[in-house]
């Protein structure tokens, strides 16, 4: 079971995670209690010549209670689901932690485009670097990426992060997260965006500290500033 | 009720009505889903006032004096189908047959002279919305009116006496119509 | 309106009148089947091109030929338009509620027989107009069944052009036909119902058909303005949802969706009714707790215009707002979960008989509690970030949807066969029918949850583009495997129905021994439906009631010591 989600290397991922088997063991509970007993009185309550069905309409409360206790249960798990929920959702977009890394996106039929502001920190400036489909950050290390779109909405998607955002066109959306694991993973557009949305593919490079640097040294070297 | 009849309550009349009811309580929700992007819409962004600034008061107010008073004359009309006079009620169809002409002619004048200083459907999200709403609204008008003057012409010729009844219908439905321009017109016109 | 002088057997109408433009409930509801059974062929056959495409990526399908990726974006358009408003609609809604409504409230038809063939006409109009943009330059709506804009809203970010539009004009009419049919079932149950009829000895599926109703009329308001407004920007170049000229893309998805959710419980609604009926009437019980169930549903009702915006937890919705429609989500659960409840306390101490109805109603309950299940999952915010627009929402709405619309569906012709058309469908046939569908079925989708759990997105035509989804080839071709299994062991129906339709056995007027008022009357009804005005004199379920010796007691059987129970 372990291996049904892809691999998480995000800071929030677990989390995202938890909820999921959370709602899995409520969820197969109810799914074998209920199936259960269906299964169970339809073998058992087959036709049989000579045994007449129960006249029972389940109008009067007591006949009722037996249903309205379950339901109970079921209200106070849903209750519980948000409540567990809720706190995740706070955690990943709610208030931000503050950012080591800014960076821009934006989806463009049939790409994402990504830029760095730059050794000065300011977009729009001559020192800005824009790549398409790939994404550099270093481990550990909180980036936020500012999405946004050219065209049609497209969906800025980290499987192994467990993060999704819609891109909008005249919209800016915050988005954050903390990779925990360098490696190579995939951004897909999550959004049909047109004949091109299959493939419209980047790739999240995640550097040890010193690869980052390295990289951020070779970008800014090159050129120029 | 004849004694073969098997049905509760198998009379045209109250089928007409619950039916027309029903009809109007799913129109509703048509100009209410409009109105409310309007709104939310219009709170998300600027400058709106200016772009409403190029509409003609003075033609939405003689508008909206036109589509009242046929909402009068056709409750006349009723009226007078209960005295079972179909001389009047014949006057009063046609007067509200011609009022709602009117509107949609002072209405077609409006967008001409609109279209004409520029503000073509594609100026702007503000004249998206005044075309989307005002056209939405004049199709329902010309619906209306097309149902008042076959209610006209049956008074007429007299055929109307024996569904009388829907008079009354089609004025709940011209009143709807009339509302709604009373929703439509400060939303767009003097906000 | 009943002012036909006529009497019920005597038809002396043309074949015209009688067969093509008629006014009668019960040809206009096998005119809606029909029409409904053709599109989901269509929607099956582009059920396989999706899958072949999935599974066989940039290969030629056999019958088809190669699926270029702009095809398989119309493909999938068409499918879910299709399977949504040309099949669910007009067989749960259209059919079952025309063909029932009057013949359960014992009526001679509708209220407005001729504004309901008028509703027949313009779902065919809009039929044809969803056809003819097949053909169109520029092929079909490619878009989604949910057309975002600003991808639907201009010509030049799909390439398509008419036919987004006649899309659009075909989703008009089809709404303004369901509008007027809607008026008609609810108008005919408050006005017509036979002596003795009192709102709470309707048969349940009745209630659902009126609540599915109502729910539509009230929601579908605002999507027809958005239809509009996406039509304008189209042909007119307003710019309501084009952020260029200050509109508002996502202005469509809140419109969109807050019918969209609703749509969902209209199909739902009626497909439970069908399984409530025919869960009664095989295991000889009354339905447990039949007011509740009433209410229940119309809680439902209420709660469904609150949720909507649990399709867009990840739009760019203010992400205050998630939590809140995340809760009145998962609340929804409450009041479902007691029909559900109601419905397996309904076989406790009954007498089951597996008929092929009874298999398929069973057969619906048991997948769409597992579907119904997975729509908690999707409706906590914050997992939704992560399985939104994956295989895994794909797997829960077809569960949801297929569990009502087929296996649903398939109840009720199974079940109303007899009287739709006189004579019996053949059982070993029907019972072969429901395991390979119920089997094939589960093959294809439960597989589909865990492709969607790996992260395979939707709406794209090859997986493997994606490094990360390569290892899910051997499941996608399995999913294929099971889904063109699913689809040929519909060829069972298919020769199954059009076999009983002309050599059947013949039916008796009451072949399952049922109470409800269609029962009483000829297989088929005649014109007008009853030869003598049936008189109510109990509920819909009263079966091995104490008050008799048999097990069953139709509604309009006078008992001498009649206290009229319910
Ligand atoms: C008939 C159709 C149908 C039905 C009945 C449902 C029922 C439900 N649906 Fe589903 N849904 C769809 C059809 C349907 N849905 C479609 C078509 C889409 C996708 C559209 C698209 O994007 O293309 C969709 C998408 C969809 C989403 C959006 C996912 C996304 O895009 O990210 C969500 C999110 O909340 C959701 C939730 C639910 C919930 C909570 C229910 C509930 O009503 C389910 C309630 C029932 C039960 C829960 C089972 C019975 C209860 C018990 C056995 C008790 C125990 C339960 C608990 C303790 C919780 N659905
Ligand atoms: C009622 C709704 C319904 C039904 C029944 C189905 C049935 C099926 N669907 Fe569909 N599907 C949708 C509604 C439905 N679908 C929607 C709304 C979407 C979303 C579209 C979008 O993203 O925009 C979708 C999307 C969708 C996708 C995702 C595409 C993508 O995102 O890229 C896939 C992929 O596997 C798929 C597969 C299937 C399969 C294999 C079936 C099989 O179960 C099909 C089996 C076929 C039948 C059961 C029909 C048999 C015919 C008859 C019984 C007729 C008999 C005739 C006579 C007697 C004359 N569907
Ligand atoms: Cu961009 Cu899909
Ligand atoms: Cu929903």
């Amino acid at each position: 079971m372990s291996n049904w989600f892809p691999e998480n290397v995000s800071t929030f991922g677990g989390d995202v995670d938890a909820i999921f088997y959370f709602i899995y063991y409520i969820t197969a509970f109810w799914f074998v209690l209920t199936e259960g007993v269906l299964l169970y009185f339809l073998l058992r309550y087959r036709r049989r010549p000579g045994r007449r069905a129960a006249y029972v309409t389940g109008d009067s409360l007591n006949q009722l209670a037996v249903l309205l206790i379950p339901l109970a249960i079921v209200f106070v798990l849903d209750l519980w689901i948000d409540f567990r929920g809720a706190e995740v959702w706070a955690k990943i977009k709610g208030q931000a932690p503050p950012s080591d890394i800014v960076v821009r996106a934006v989806g463009k039929q049939f790409n994402w485009e990504f830029t760095y502001p730059g050794p000065d920190g300011e977009f729009g400036t001559a020192d800005d670097l824009q790549m398409n489909n790939s994404l550099h950050v270093p481990v550990n290390k909180v980036v936020h990426v500012t999405l946004t779109s050219q065209d049609v909405i497209h969906s800025f998607f980290l499987p192994h992060l467990r993060l999704k955002q819609d891109a909008v066109p005249g919209r800016e959306i915050r988005v954050w997260f903390e990779a925990t694991k360098p490696g190579e993973y995939a951004i897909p557009c999550a959004e049909l965006c047109g004949f091109g949305h299959s493939g419209m593919n980047g790739t999240l490079y995640v550097h040890t500290p010193e690869n980052y640097a390295a990289w951020v040294k070779e970008r800014w070297t090159k050129n120029g500033s | 009720m004849n004694a073969d009849a098997a049905t509760l309550t198998d009379t045209p009349a109250p089928v007409g009505k619950t039916g027309t009811w029903w009809f109007l309580a799913s129109e509703i929700p048509v100009f209410g889903g409009l109105i409310a992007s309007y709104i939310v819409v219009r709170l998300g962004s600027t400058g709106w006032h200016e772009a409403a600034s190029h509409l003609n008061f003075n033609l939405a107010l003689l508008n909206t004096f036109l589509l009242l008073t046929s909402s009068m004359t056709i409750v006349m009309a009723f009226a007078a189908t209960v005295e079972k006079d179909y001389r009047k009620v014949a006057n009063f169809l046609g007067l509200t047959v011609l009022l709602g002409v009117g509107f949609l002619v002072v209405k077609a004048v409006e967008y001409t002279t609109e279209i004409q200083h520029g503000f073509t459907p594609a100026a702007g999200v503000f004249w998206s919305f005044y075309y989307g709403m005002t056209g939405l609204h004049a199709l329902h008008v010309a619906a209306g009116i097309i149902v008042n003057a076959v209610l006209w012409v049956g008074a007429l010729r007299g055929t109307l006496a024996k569904n009388s009844h829907r008079v009354e219908l089609a004025g709940l439905y011209w009143h709807l119509v009339d509302i709604i321009w009373i929703f439509l017109f400060p939303l767009l016109y003097l906000a | 309106m009943s002012n036909h002088k006529s009497t019920p057997h005597d038809d002396s109408r043309g074949f015209w009148s009688r067969c093509v433009f008629s006014t009668d409930h019960k040809v206009i509801a096998k005119q809606y089947l029909s029409l409904a059974l053709f599109w989901a062929l269509l929607g099956g056959a582009t059920a396989y091109l999706i899958r072949w495409q999935l599974a066989h990526p940039d290969t030629e399908a056999p019958g088809w030929g190669y699926i270029a990726p702009d095809v398989y974006n119309a493909l999938i358009t068409m499918h879910g338009t299709i399977m949504v408003f040309f099949v669910a609609m007009p067989i749960l809604l259209a059919a079952f509620g025309n063909y029932l409504i009057p013949l359960m409230i014992g009526a001679r038809d509708m209220a407005f027989p001729r504004l309901n063939m008028l509703s027949f006409w313009v779902f065919f109009l809009a039929s044809a107009v969803l056809i003819a943009s097949f053909f169109v330059p520029g092929g079909p709506a490619a878009a989604g069944w949910t057309g975002y804009p600003p991808l639907s809203a201009k010509m030049e970010y799909t390439g398509v052009g008419w036919g987004m539009n006649l899309w659009l004009v075909a989703l008009a009419l089809e709404f303004a036909s369901f509008l007027l049919g809607g008026v008609n079932f609810l108008t005919t149950t408050m006005n017509m119902r036979a002596p003795g009829m009192s709102f709470f000895r309707l048969p349940l599926i009745v209630w659902m058909q009126l609540t599915a109703a109502v729910i539509f009329m009230l929601s579908v308001g605002p999507l027809i303005a958005g239809a509009v407004m996406l039509l304008m920007d189209r042909i007119l170049g307003t710019t309501f949802y084009l952020p260029e000229g200050g509109g508002e893309p996502l202005l469509w998805q809140h419109l969109f969706w807050f019918f969209g959710h609703p749509e969902v419980y209209v199909i739902l609604l009626p497909g439970l009714g069908i399984v409530l009926e025919v869960i009664s009437v095989f295991s000889r019980k009354p339905v447990f707790a039949y007011r509740a169930i009433i209410y229940a549903t119309i809680i439902a009702g209420f709660l469904s215009f609150i949720v909507w915006a649990h399709h867009q937890y990840v739009s760019g919705l203010d992400p205050r707002l998630a939590m809140p429609f995340s809760i009145t989500t998962i609340i929804i659960s409450v009041p479902f979960a007691f029909v559900v409840f109601a419905i397996i306390a309904t076989l406790w101490r009954s007498s089951i008989q597996f008929a092929t109805p009874m298999l398929f109603a069973v057969g619906s309950l048991s997948v769409f509690i597992f579907g119904g299940l997975t729509g908690i999952f999707n409706g906590s915010a914050p997992l939704d970030i992560y399985l939104h627009d994956t295989y895994f929402v794909v797997a829960h709405f077809h569960y949801t949807l297929f569990s009502v619309v087929f296996f649903g569906g398939f109840a009720g012709i199974y079940f109303w066969f007899p009287k739709m058309f006189g004579r019996m469908m053949n059982e070993a046939l029907g019972k072969i029918h429901f395991w390979l569908t119920f089997v094939f079925f589960n093959a294809v989708f439960i597989p589909m949850h865990l492709v969607g759990l790996r992260g395979m997105v939707r709406r794209i035509a090859n997986p493997m583009q994606y490094e990360f989804l390569k290892p899910l080839e051997p499941l996608n071709m399995f999913i294929t495997l099971a889904a063109i299994l699913l689809l040929i062991s519909q060829i069972i129906f298919v020769i199954n129905f059009f076999w009983s339709l002309v050599r059947g056995k013949a039916a008796e007027r009451n072949p399952w021994q049922a109470n409800t008022l269609e029962w009483t009357t000829d297989s088929p009804p005649p014109h007008e439906n009853f030869a003598t005005a049936p008189m109510v004199y109990r509920g819909p379920y009263e079966y091995s009631s104490p008050e008799t010796s048999e097990d069953w007691l139709p509604q309009d059987r006078p008992l001498s010591t009649s206290r009229a129970a319910r």
